[in-house]
């Protein structure tokens, strides 16, 4: 075998193969083959996912910590174990920066209420961007309604992109905190965020990136983006619902009071007084979704044998050609045409609401979203009441891209 | 696709591009405004209220094609009834509507709104169908509210 095949076996993406691990992908769905483009709301698990959590089940289930039993200590390795292979992905300093929450939404809420209501005082300013999920906008809004902080918004421009010489005039000596999505859900705009944060540094304003639309399709190195707190949930990256991780940097989660108090998250405690344990567990109270952070390494595991640069690639392939048939269909208009883009098809057509759309194809078996994706600030700068979106994952195919494309030219003509 | 062809019936078509009594109402001496947050459908509607009689009703907003001729169709049917008469034919489409599919469907009383039985086999989309009913039960009952269903959605 000469080096040039060896090599392209080696980087073929064979997505074919990648479906068999989806037992999910081999259903019909009205009596047609699943044609699954809702990714961005949740991923599909593959097998190894759910064997995972079968296999804790019936052979491992036990409480963790504070068990001296078998059981005990060994679902306390593996789930100690899990937060190891969490800090290798994200590339974090220490397992004490890695805090296992429900998802990304919990995340943002203990970092605004532990880090912001302890520190953001009346007058003080946290900047938002204009193209937020409502996860990362009403948590602030709730400490700003505690504290008398006020929020400032970055504005985007017609092609949903972040517009950096406005973000940069955002900051004065109130300005407390940065806290903005890398890839947008609805947009799929990929925010230049590494050059984001290096401004806020300069201020000396931390910055947290919600990163629950990134980390399943970017190499995300925490520590290269010198970000101080990064999120993202389970349930997007191939894993269980109800658990996430917020990863912050541990200089910081040091100085932070607990975000909830319980069990596992003290050190010892009286009538009088409590002290509390070390990171992370001080901010981990209570039994937590044990079998969702095991389950969850397997996913990640998944996604780094696969190689999260390699998806990347192909999705971006895919993006590439969805754009371009969806574009060619008549009166269909691209929401997102951001220049650095993960694979987020968002889409108006013209005389029909993105809710008959999303009738029309769950009859043909495509499941897309439709709605305002917990963007609605986006709605309303496009103008637009809702749109519907179809977002791509590792194991969509460009067949499926033109299943897409002739259900939308179908729903097109009962309309017209 | 025949549950499509039920829940999308021509008539339901027609009504969404032409919709009928579409536009403000001038002299309305009723309204009330509607909102699904999760789709961003959004009406109003308007009424001339006469001793107890609906004299006159238009509605204007945006939304999905099930939403759009169920107002239109609403305005044509509740035109000239009694706000007691207005409330058992919204009782009637609503039992329509969301009433389980193995229930047989009473059409005599329901005239051209039977056409939204189609709605029961997509539950999702009932909300849809609903809201304009919804919204003047309320101007009827001069709810201050803006009439919303609930939202739920990422
Ligand atoms: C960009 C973004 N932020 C936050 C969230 C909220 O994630 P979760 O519902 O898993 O907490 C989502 C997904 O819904 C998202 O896409």
């Amino acid at each position: 075998m000469s080096v040039a095949s060896v090599l392209r076996t080696e980087t073929a993406f064979d997505v074919q193969k990648i479906r068999e691990d989806f037992p999910i992908l081999k259903q019909q769905v009205h009596g047609k083959p699943l044609v699954y483009l809702d990714n961005a709301a949740t991923s599909q698990k593959p097998q190894v996912v759910i064997d995972a959590i079968t296999r804790y089940y019936t052979f491992e289930n036990s409480n963790i910590h504070r068990g001296v039993h078998y059981l005990s200590s060994q679902a306390t390795i593996a789930y100690e174990n899990t937060r190891t292979i969490l800090k290798n992905f994200l590339n974090a300093a220490s397992e004490k920066e890695i805090l296992f929450v429900r998802g990304t939404t919990e995340g943002i809420n203990l970092v605004a209420q532990s880090y912001g209501r302890t520190f953001f005082k009346e007058g003080d300013e946290i900047i938002v961007s204009a193209m937020e999920h409502h996860s990362n906008i009403v948590p602030w809004q709730i400490v700003c309604e505690q504290t008398g902080a006020k929020l400032r918004v970055i504005p985007m421009n017609e092609r949903g992109e972040l517009q950096l010489d406005a973000y940069e005039k955002l900051f004065n000596p109130r300005t407390r905190f940065v806290s903005i999505v890398h890839v947008s859900n609805s947009l799929g705009t990929i925010n230049p965020v590494e050059e984001m944060i290096a401004t806020a540094h300069r201020y000396g304003v931390p910055v947290l990136l919600d990163g629950a639309q990134a980390v399943q399709h970017l190499t995300v190195d925490v520590r290269a983006l010198d970000c101080d707190f990064y999120v993202f949930s389970g349930h997007k990256i191939y894993g269980p619902t109800g658990v996430g991780v917020l990863y912050g940097k541990q200089a910081l989660l040091e100085k932070m009071p607990p975000y909830q108090g319980g069990g596992d998250m003290i050190r010892s405690v009286t009538f009088e007084k409590t002290t509390f344990n070390e990171l992370p567990y001080k901010f981990e109270a209570g039994t937590p979704n044990i079998v969702g952070g095991i389950s969850m390494t397997a996913g990640v595991r998944y996604l780094q044998s696969i190689g999260v640069d390699a998806i990347g690639q192909y999705e971006h392939e895919l993006l590439e050609y969805g754009t371009d048939v969806l574009s060619s269909i008549k009166g269909l208009r691209l929401i997102g045409t951001a220049k650095s883009k993960t694979g987020i098809l968002s889409f108006v057509l013209d005389n029909v609401h993105p809710h008959d759309v999303g009738t029309f194809l769950d009859v043909e078996g495509i499941a897309i979203r439709t709605g305002h994706h917990c963007t609605q600030p986006v709605m309303q700068f496009f103008k637009v009441p809702a749109t519907s979106r179809a977002s791509l994952a590792m194991y969509n195919t460009k067949e499926e891209i033109d299943i897409l494309a002739d259900a939308i030219r179908k729903v097109m003509k009962v309309f017209s | 696709m025949s549950e499509l062809r039920d829940l999308y019936q021509e008539v339901i078509l027609d009504h969404n591009k032409n919709p009928r009594n579409f536009g403000k109402l001038d002299h309305a001496n009723c309204q009330h405004e509607g909102f699904n947050p999760l789709c961003g459908d959004h009406l109003f509607v308007y009424l001339i209220l006469e001793n107890d009689k609906i004299k006159d009703i238009r509605f204007e907003g945006s939304g999905c094609a099930i939403s759009k001729a169920s107002a239109s169709l609403m305005t044509t049917v509740l035109k000239g009834k009694t706000k007691a008469e207005a409330k058992e034919i919204f009782e009637r489409f609503h039992t329509l509507v969301t009433s389980s599919l193995d229930q047989p469907v009473d059409n005599t009383q329901l005239g051209k709104l039977a056409v939204f039985a189609g709605v029961r086999e997509f539950p999702a989309r009932v909300k849809c169908a609903s809201l304009a009913w919804h919204t003047v039960q309320s101007a009827l009952e001069n709810d201050p509210n803006i009439v919303t269903t609930e939202e739920n959605g990422n």
